[in-house]
């Protein structure tokens, strides 16, 4: 099969993007997106043209690396799968296939495809974490958690970091991450020391990085990778609300006069 | 040069507890005076840089990802092996130790291997405490299940993806400790190189992948977590970005490479495909808890798995090992396949392949219990072949997957080079000539979280005040190296792509220096890399500009150091005149086929040691010494 691709290309964050169309060279429906990508590059560097640059590393679905917007949809056509995971199969001889970079404020565009998602690091560095030292933990098997709990933690720590949720959402919102990354602990006996802290930091945070509002549309969970569910988004409600209260009623030091 | 691995003295159980006990130390006051620079936000290099920032070291880590928390940690999938006994099945940390060193085909050093098993448990409790969500029992207790080369239940996990919740628990605290300002972390940074003054290493040069600046790093100390070099082979289970460029510029700079030729050929990958194909995925060994290996009886049988009736088929590993059956170590099962396959009895197109499947599982536990156990990885199978493992067997092919080998480094983690430590994977000192499945993790959680945090005081006590301005001649020199290779790269102008060429110098390593190995065939291999190299350097084509983000580039020195590296394995295995764990050399096998060891000869770490471009590494070697347990033939039968 061949594909022509509609392609972003952009030399640095300051110089402006555009289009550009290149006819693939013969594919094999069995390889994946990026295998396209790789070829279409081989293609170009014989050509004497820069390949395109993009994001990859895994391709396995898991590190959260590549992004691409294919044709209008982060990650491409499937649901529950990461631009690496999708095959050449999934698309028909003579497509024309757009490919575009997540597009959103907080993340710019470094050259063609890639993309600078720190926000997301700044994010976590506010309290995505339990504070625990090193060496410090008591057993392993010392707190019980149910099956339950541990599930519910476990679905929203699958959220591999690629950020399509804010590429989809048309404000750019960074709720279903945020969500996904405090309700992981949040919902678990660990931690809970620090829960009213860390959704208030980490919203914060997201705030400051420049991510809009939820629209409450849910794009997010439709394009994740990872299928994680916007029902996160209405716990981090639900646990912001309640810390933002439990802060404004926090007994202040008396500064009564004795 | 003299190896000397400083091993404590007195009983093994001990010798952990005597070194801690013995070593120097800093005090609190005086560690925010010493720079500690870590390559690599991994497992190994993320738990060590948030943990030495937590004990008040200044800490500067630095990954090429855009990202601590995509390193390739991340896509380990089965778990994580701990001698927590949780099960009651009889394990204690002597017994992981034993089945670690066995399954090393006694090659790895008794010492640290027994330290491993004893931190392993520690590291269960430090991520369940961090919030990572084990899989957990209905009475809340946590999960266990089997891998190979065990007859315990010790490997703990989370769902398919143990290794990305690990390394973001990791990532969690090394992101703390970045928002506390304690570690400044460099995203989108390369290592090209070490610089060494008055023979200690005390800095590095780098190169900002984004704006193309070279930067020079100095320090107290240098820690190198970068991971494995699989990827000389082009095509293996590793990130396609995973390199060898630090531990390998390190080597030129005097570290010893020790046992390069230990590679892990993992029996459980995605057969190749086609040409185009980029990387191999992995289906974890977990799978072999529940699925059974086969392949027919009959050479060139092409029925569809499920015309081929139970008495045709040849459930080859329960045959050949009843007592471990599926879950035989990865080396013995790949060799396995290997062998069943160049008997003509491969499945799938190209014959190399064969079947695990889960019939007798699902028909036993229900599709549900295997859906929730494995449900990720046959989502990956499907999406991948196209198949549906619920309904016809997965077919499977081994793949590179793990080095064994990597720098030398003595107890603590120092390279021969002081000042230098170097940790997980990049380092060759716990899994001997094979790793057991889940020991990965361990291994380079153990490394950052226990083991350096307790050793580096022990160099760093004397190095005060000893950390080189950048303006140091020793950073010129350095400097001039790293943009002499970027600009002859650049201005080669040739014809060939990068990718042509690791696509070349991968076969040649596979078909020489793979799964099985000759005499002849890497005397071959070591004629026809000098030549691909020389083309290289000939004919390359490496577009773009320096100060720019530039993949191709980045790419072109990855494969120059590959071809270089790729020399010295095929070296190595072709001195190792014995088979060990996953180095077969075919000249030297029992009447069925195992892999027959020469311990009278062979029982030693051997390490290279760079002497220029174009002079051939002088080995030298660290005679391994079995205080604790006797050297055996492995038996899985």
């Amino acid at each position: 099969m061949k594909v022509k691709i509609k392609v972003w290309r952009q030399k640095d964050q300051e110089s402006k993007g555009g289009f550009k169309i290149y006819d693939s060279p013969e594919l094999n429906p069995n390889m994946s997106f990026l295998e396209m990508l790789d070829v279409v590059n081989e293609y170009l560097t014989d050509q004497g043209e820069e390949p395109i640059a993009f994001d990859h590393d895994c391709r396995e679905g898991i590190c959260g690396t590549c992004s691409l917007v294919i044709d209008g949809k982060p990650h491409g056509p499937h649901q529950g799968v990461a631009t690496c995971q999708t095959y050449m199969r999934s698309f028909q001889d003579g497509d024309v296939i757009t490919v575009e970079p997540f597009r959103a404020e907080p993340f710019p565009v470094i050259k063609d495809l890639v993309v600078n998602r720190k926000p997301f690091d700044k994010i976590m560095q506010a309290g995505g974490f339990v504070t625990v030292r090193t060496g410090s933990a008591p057993d392993a098997n010392a707190i019980p958690i149910s099956k339950e709990v541990a599930d519910t933690a476990m679905d929203a720590a699958a959220c591999i970091g690629c950020g399509a949720c804010v590429a989809a959402c048309k404000n750019a919102s960074a709720m279903l991450f945020v969500a996904a990354k405090a309700s992981q602990l949040n919902s678990l006996p660990q931690g809970q020391a620090e829960k009213d802290d860390r959704v208030i930091n980490m919203v914060a945070a997201m705030d400051e990085a420049g991510f809009g509002n939820c629209t409450n549309q849910y794009e997010c969970s439709a394009v994740c990778p990872k299928l994680i569910t916007h029902d996160f988004i209405s716990q981090l409600n639900r646990d912001f609300v309640a810390a933002t209260v439990r802060k404004s009623f926090k007994s202040k030091p008396s500064t009564a006069k004795v | 040069m003299k190896l000397d691995a400083k091993i404590p003295s007195g009983p093994l159980a001990e010798k952990w507890d005597k070194y801690i006990a013995e070593s120097k130390l800093v005090n609190p006051t005086n560690k925010r005076k010493y720079q500690v620079v870590v390559v690599g936000s991994g497992l190994a290099g993320g738990s060590a840089a948030a943990t030495l920032a937590e004990l008040g070291y200044k800490v500067k880590c630095l990954t090429f990802h855009d990202s601590p928390r995509r390193a390739h940690s991340i896509a380990a999938q089965g778990g994580i092996n701990a001698a927590k006994n949780y099960q009651n099945d009889g394990d204690s940390v002597y017994r992981l130790f034993y089945d670690t060193v066995k399954g090393g085909d006694f090659r790895s050093r008794e010492a640290n291997v027994y330290r491993l098993a004893q931190v392993s448990a520690n590291i269960i409790d430090q991520c369940a405490a961090q919030g990572v969500p084990f899989a957990r029992e209905y009475g809340g207790g946590l999960a266990n299940r089997s891998f190979g080369g065990a007859q315990v239940s010790r490997t703990f996990y989370a769902r398919g993806q143990t290794g990305q919740q690990l390394l973001l628990g990791a990532y969690s605290a090394l992101s703390r400790q970045i928002g506390l300002g304690t570690v400044e972390m460099l995203n989108h940074t390369e290592m090209l190189d070490l610089v060494v003054v008055d023979g200690h290493a005390k800095g590095i040069i780098t190169r900002n992948l984004i704006t193309g600046t070279i930067e020079r790093h100095a320090a107290d100390a240098v820690v190198l977590a970068t991971g494995g070099y699989g990827n000389v082979f082009n095509l293996s289970t590793y990130a396609r970005n995973s390199n060898a460029t630090a531990v390998w510029r390190a080597y030129k700079r005097g570290a010893c490479f020790a046992n390069p030729c230990y590679t892990q050929i993992h029996p459980t990958c995605i057969p190749v495909s086609g040409d185009y194909q980029s990387k191999l995925t992995l289906m974890s060994e977990s799978l072999r808890n529940d699925g059974r290996i086969w392949v027919p009886k009959k050479v060139g049988d092409k029925r569809a798995p499920g015309d081929i009736p139970e008495e045709e088929r040849d459930y080859y590993l329960e045959r050949k090992y009843p007592s471990f059956g599926n879950l035989a170590p990865r080396d013995i099962s790949s060799r396995a396949a290997k062998q069943v396959c160049d008997e003509g009895r491969g499945v799938g197109e190209t014959g190399l392949g064969v079947y695990l499947d889960f019939s007798d599982a699902i028909n036993r536990l229900g599709e549900s219990v295997i859906r929730e156990r494995y449900g990720n990885l046959f989502d990956i199978y499907k999406e991948i072949t196209d198949e549906n493992a619920y309904e016809v067997p997965m077919r499977i092919y081994p793949a590179v997957h793990y080095t064994m080998g990597g720098l030398w480094v003595d107890y603590s983690l120092m390279s021969n080079l002081p000042g230098l430590f170097v940790l997980g994977e990049a380092n060759f000192s716990d899994h001997g000539a094979n790793r057991l499945g889940a020991s990965a993790l361990m291994q380079g959680l153990a490394d950052g979280y226990f083991v350096l945090p307790n050793t580096i005081n022990n160099y760093l006590a004397d190095q005060l005040g000893n950390c080189p301005s950048t303006d140091h001649s020793a950073f010129d020199e350095v400097e001039k190296d790293v943009q002499d290779i970027t600009s002859r790269l650049l201005n080669n102008k040739g014809k060939r792509s990068v990718g042509s060429f690791h696509k070349e110098l991968g076969n040649i390593m596979w078909t020489y220096c793979g799964m099985g190995r000759t005499k002849e065939g890497l005397e071959k291999a070591l004629e026809l890399i000098p030549q691909l190299r020389e083309e290289y350097w000939k004919d390359v084509n490496v577009p773009g500009e320096e100060g720019e983000l530039n993949q191709s580039l980045e790419k072109a020195g990855r494969v120059a150091d590959f071809m270089e590296l790729g020399e010295l394995m095929c070296r190595d295995a072709l001195t190792r005149e014995e088979s060990c764990g996953g180095h077969f050399r075919e000249e030297h096998q029992t009447a069925e086929g195992e892999a027959l060891r020469n311990d009278a000869e062979f029982a030693s770490v051997f390490a290279w040691e760079h002497q220029g471009d174009g002079n051939e590494p002088v080995l030298n070697k660290e005679l391994l010494e079995y205080e604790d347990i006797k050297m055996a033939t492995r038996n899985y039968k």
